[in-house]
């Protein structure tokens, strides 16, 4: 006989709680389910409604965030197999094969509404989270990189809370993973107008592991026994996935404080250093990391993933605080906990190697074979639901995609003036928000910890990793979100080339890819079109790079009365280069240096940074890419920088071609003459187009003249100048004006360095 | 030549240490429930938050049972050196004078500074030159050193001023610029800059920090040799 308990009343009464009665669809609704989900859930519950216990697990594992209900089916279409792809999309996170017997996973993952929430805890428990999906397929994470996205700052505006956010972001962020021993060795900001109400925390980790130490997290062997081992469980969280992630933030939003995760980096450095002992001793059979949803979410997981079922008794649940309800248990977001399925013969050793570690350690369930998940309390039945349903059959939708008529964004404040020549033009560029320079924020993060970097941040492109054979990682997270609005498709594509053309400057070959999708609200037709066209390109680029999906994440509903978010396809990659010792630099290092503009680079000032201080709307699309000759280019100076032929090798990326020399005198301390050939000038509608228009597919090198020559036959290359000098200088061969105003730059080192210094005033 | 290098929980730099160790002589972790030292000749207390810096950085684990042992160790004479959260250790421990409080910007902070040796002849910096610049990776968010006036006064007298950071590197607010101590016999020192990641170019931006492990064994072996 099954026995259903009704929740009775306490200090802390359930949400949709109705009085000695079962909830019901008004309940169902509160929690973020449709009336016709409600009404699946009930068939597939044999025709009985769901009690309390039953209804909050279905309404967060069939919510946005756990089912990916409006994504999935287009997630489907995405590349995800390859050469160096050991471990796909499906479980905690991807890997790759590095060589050596070693492989690296990878993912990334957005805690976007918390961090809105509460931005210290919401980016540290993303932190958090992130790193428990390495360690939980058996691998030791060794890096973090971080990918934010804030409104407007600046003097003019009233950016208390831009600046709140972003404070309390990069110290959440550095704050974790400096406690827990892993480098924060690279990352993004942006700081656009659309993101003002929801602002974009994403976390993305790397861990190394031997090939035979990887660990799926199937639940296996009816008879085995489940462990619950990490902190206590609490109240942390409580319906943070469906009421969180799944909906629109609006007005009140303080009261979903109490929802956001409290993390303790000192209790998952307990808990890591627990969980990778065990997988080396052997005696876990399965594991499986506790985020969002909690029990409820791991336990179904790993029931659904090996075809069996779990029983779980949450009497036996370690807690923290007292009277808490079953349904709470089962959906507590408490940080730091694992889960993992042992053989009966090995629990005692398990144990002791939690009383080791300081971690508390509990036998509290048994795998099954009836498939179905059962929740009890002290042997008291008081859920009982089909794996199968919880996790499978959430129904999945199609979006309605329709390109907008009508733009869809404001344009930016304006907050440069109109005819400016190209001396205050680049100063401003260089002291705007998304181009000035990061020290301020990397300077909070041990970037070195564990002592594999071998290039740290502003050193490179992308962060290079040493491995043990002596070839090293190359990572790069990256996505300009304002020009995946003005063209969702190539937008993304030019997202996916820049993570490539990052890797390429270090000598780095693309192994793999992560994508975190930050969207607004799908079920709008405009968002819809966002979506589709992003991962349209998404697919379109990861398979002309033979660069895979490997795992990601999706964040939807990121808008509010304001409106939504720009598109952001966050997109990481790793890759590999065989001599760490070879890896690339971004500054200029040699007086006499040749300086080379290198690539199929059509600059253009649309959708570019210059166009957004101007204040200009964002235009219908931009240009199509020639992915092939893009890729061609990349892997030319990939090999020029392996062949170590090259003294520096720089994208070309945000604020165009005259940021991009800025950048490379500025980290290596060193000036540049540059002079504008004809030809150069010829091909560009303008001279403010060949100085500050933006596009993929240009690098500025630097090297001997003998390396550019043989470059010259693998790439498209223009000799831009020379390396010397105190001073960054860029003349015309004739005089070139734009609109009557000088076009020629010539700026010292130091007022290049004061006008970077930009962000130093927010720390 | 043999060094233990303490491990507790929250230690995050310990690995780092033992392969810098490693380079110059035998190196062995000892676990803070083991009082054995493991026939350690120098004894290293690394960096990292132990105890999650719980109550105060270092507070915790200068009560471990590996540290009860090595302030006998340290009594006796033998070598210790600790770094970053190890310095606060052993400040926490009395085995060094002063403390370290919070950096001025109340903020953790990551930089390559440059050292200047102020006393060349001790146990740990016999292989630098006096007023040698060392150029190694600080990164930390209390690491202000501070002391009353009349023990810094005490403490310059006795040349237990080790490291300064040199000008315009100090970014914490140290009194005196004060990057390294030692305590009056000579044998326990203190810095707050990480050497054990500056023994590889590759890796730590510079080979320097590497001199303190030599400069140890040096000590070590030249004892033996008496």
């Amino acid at each position: 006989m099954v026995i259903r308990t009704l929740q009775s009343d306490t200090d802390h009464p359930a949400p949709g709680h109705s009085e000695d009665t079962l909830p019901g669809l008004t309940d169902a609704l509160a929690l973020g389910l449709t009336a016709q989900e409600y009404e699946l859930i009930c068939e597939k519950q044999g025709g009985q409604a769901p009690n309390q216990v039953e209804l909050a697990m279905y309404s967060l594992l069939w919510s946005e965030h756990c089912a990916y209900k409006h994504s999935k089916k287009l997630l489907r279409t995405l590349p995800t197999e390859g050469e160096h792809v050991v471990m796909g999309p499906g479980e905690n996170a991807g890997a790759v094969d590095v060589g050596g017997g070693l492989v690296c996973a990878f993912k990334v993952e957005s805690h976007n509404h918390p961090s809105a929430v509460e931005p210290f805890q919401g980016a540290a428990t993303g932190v958090g989270g992130i790193l428990r999906d390495i360690f939980a397929i058996g691998a030791r994470p060794i890096a973090v990189l971080d990918s934010l996205r804030f409104g407007e700052i600046g003097n003019r505006r009233d950016d208390q809370r831009v600046r709140y956010l972003l404070d309390g972001a990069v110290a959440g962020i550095g704050h974790y993973g400096n406690s827990i021993g892993v480098p924060t060795i690279g990352g993004e900001v942006y700081f656009e107008g659309p993101y003002e109400h929801n602002c974009l925390v994403n976390a993305m980790a790397l861990g190394l592991a031997p090939r035979e130490q990887l660990i799926r997290s199937a639940a296996a062997g009816p008879g085995n026994v489940l462990i619950l081992f990490g902190a206590s469980t609490g109240r942390d969280g409580i319906g943070g996935a469906s009421v969180l992630a799944s909906a629109e933030l609006g007005e009140g939003d303080d009261d979903k404080r109490p929802t956001v995760q409290v993390g303790d980096p000192f209790e998952e450095k307990k808990l890591l250093e627990c969980s990778l002992e065990l997988l080396q001793l052997g005696l876990i059979v399965s594991l499986q990391d506790l985020g969002a949803a909690g029990l409820t979410s791991s336990a179904s997981e790993m029931a659904s993933k090996g075809e069996v079922g779990i029983d779980i008794d949450i009497a036996r649940v370690p807690l923290r605080e007292s009277g808490m309800q079953p349904f709470e248990v089962m959906v507590s977001e408490s940080q730091e906990r694992m889960l993992c399925v042992v053989e009966p013969h090995n629990v005692e050793a398990v144990m002791a190697l939690c009383e080791k570690w300081e971690v508390n350690g509990a036998a509290i369930g048994t795998v099954t074979d009836t498939q179905r998940m059962r929740v009890l309390d002290g042997g008291v039945l008081v859920g009982d639901m089909p794996v199968r349903a919880l996790v499978d059959d959430c129904p999945l939708y199609d979006i309605h995609p329709q390109k907008p008529v009508d733009p869809v964004y404001p344009p930016p404040l304006a907050t440069l003036a109109e005819g400016l020549d190209a001396n205050a033009t680049l100063l401003a560029l260089l002291a705007s928000s998304n181009i000035a320079s990061r020290r301020p924020l990397f300077e909070q993060y041990d970037s070195i910890v564990q002592s594999r970097t071998v290039r740290r941040p502003e050193q490179a492109d992308a962060a290079v990793l040493l491995l043990p054979d002596g070839s090293a990682l190359g990572v790069s997270i990256d996505c300009n979100g304002r020009r995946v609005a003005a063209d969702p498709r190539w937008g993304t594509v030019e997202a996916v080339l820049e993570c490539a053309a990052n890797l390429a400057c270090v000598g780095a070959e693309p192994l793999g890819t992560t994508n975190n999708l930050n969207f607004g609200n799908p079920e709008k037709p405009h968002i819809a079109w966002q979506l589709t066209e992003a991962v349209r390109g998404l697919g379109e680029a990861c398979r002309a790079l033979d660069a895979p999906i490997v795992g990601g994440n999706v964040s939807l509903y990121n808008e509010g009365a304001s409106g939504p978010i720009y598109p952001t396809p966050v997109i990481g990659m790793v890759g590999r280069l065989p001599d760490a010792r070879r890896a690339g630099r971004l500054g200029f290092a040699s007086e006499g240096d040749q300086i080379a503009l290198v690539g199929p680079f059509a600059p253009d000032l649309q959708a570019g940074e210059l166009h957004k201080l101007l204040g200009q709307q964002l235009p219908e699309g931009l240009a199509p890419i020639d992915i092939a000759a893009v890729r061609a280019t990349q892997q030319a100076v990939r090999d020029a920088v392996r062949a170590g032929a090259l003294s520096s090798g720089h994208d070309i990326a945000e604020g165009g071609l005259a940021v991009a020399l800025a950048e490379c005198c500025l980290a290596g301390g060193i000036g540049a003459r540059i002079e504008l050939g004809e030809d150069l000038l010829e091909a560009n509608t303008t001279a403010f187009a060949l100085l500050f228009g933006e596009g993929a597919g240009g690098f500025v090198l630097s090297g001997p003249a003998a390396a550019m020559e043989e470059l010259s036959r693998q790439a498209p290359l223009q000799v831009l100048g020379v390396v010397g000098g105190a001073v960054l200088e860029i003349s015309h061969a004739r005089v070139a004006r734009h609109s009557g105003v000088a076009s020629t730059i010539h700026l010292t080192l130091a007022e290049l360095r004061d006008a970077h210094g930009a962000l130093a005033e927010y720390f | 030549m043999k060094f233990g290098i303490l491990q507790f929980p929250g230690s995050c730099d310990e690995v780092d240490a033992l392969n810098a160790a490693a380079r110059v002589g035998d190196a062995e972790l000892i676990w803070h429930r083991d009082r054995d030292l493991k026939g350690a000749d120098a004894i290293v207390v690394p960096g990292g938050f132990s105890y999650g810096d719980y109550l105060r950085a270092g507070a915790i684990a200068r009560f471990s049972p590996a540290m009860e042992s090595v302030i006998e160790f340290a009594r006796e004479g033998g070598l210790v050196l600790g770094i970053c959260n190890g310095f606060q250790v052993l400040c926490e421990a009395h085995l060094l004078p002063g403390a370290l409080l919070p950096n001025a910007n109340l903020r953790f902070t990551f930089r390559q500074v440059q050292l200047e040796v102020l006393n060349s002849g001790g146990s740990f910096t016999r292989a630098c030159a006096l007023d040698e610049r060392l150029s190694i990776p600080a990164k930390h968010c209390w690491g202000r050193y501070y002391a009353d006036e009349r023990t810094l006064q005490e403490m310059d007298a006795s040349g237990q001023f080790v490291l300064r950071y040199a000008p315009g590197e100090n970014f914490n607010g140290s009194l005196h610029d004060i990057a390294g101590v030692c305590n009056e016999q000579g044998n326990v020192f203190g810095m707050m800059p990480h050497a054990e990641h500056a023994v590889d170019d590759l890796t730590g931006g510079s080979a320097d920090g590497l001199k303190i492990f030599q400069s140890m064994r040096m000590s070590v072996e030249g004892a033996l040799a008496r």
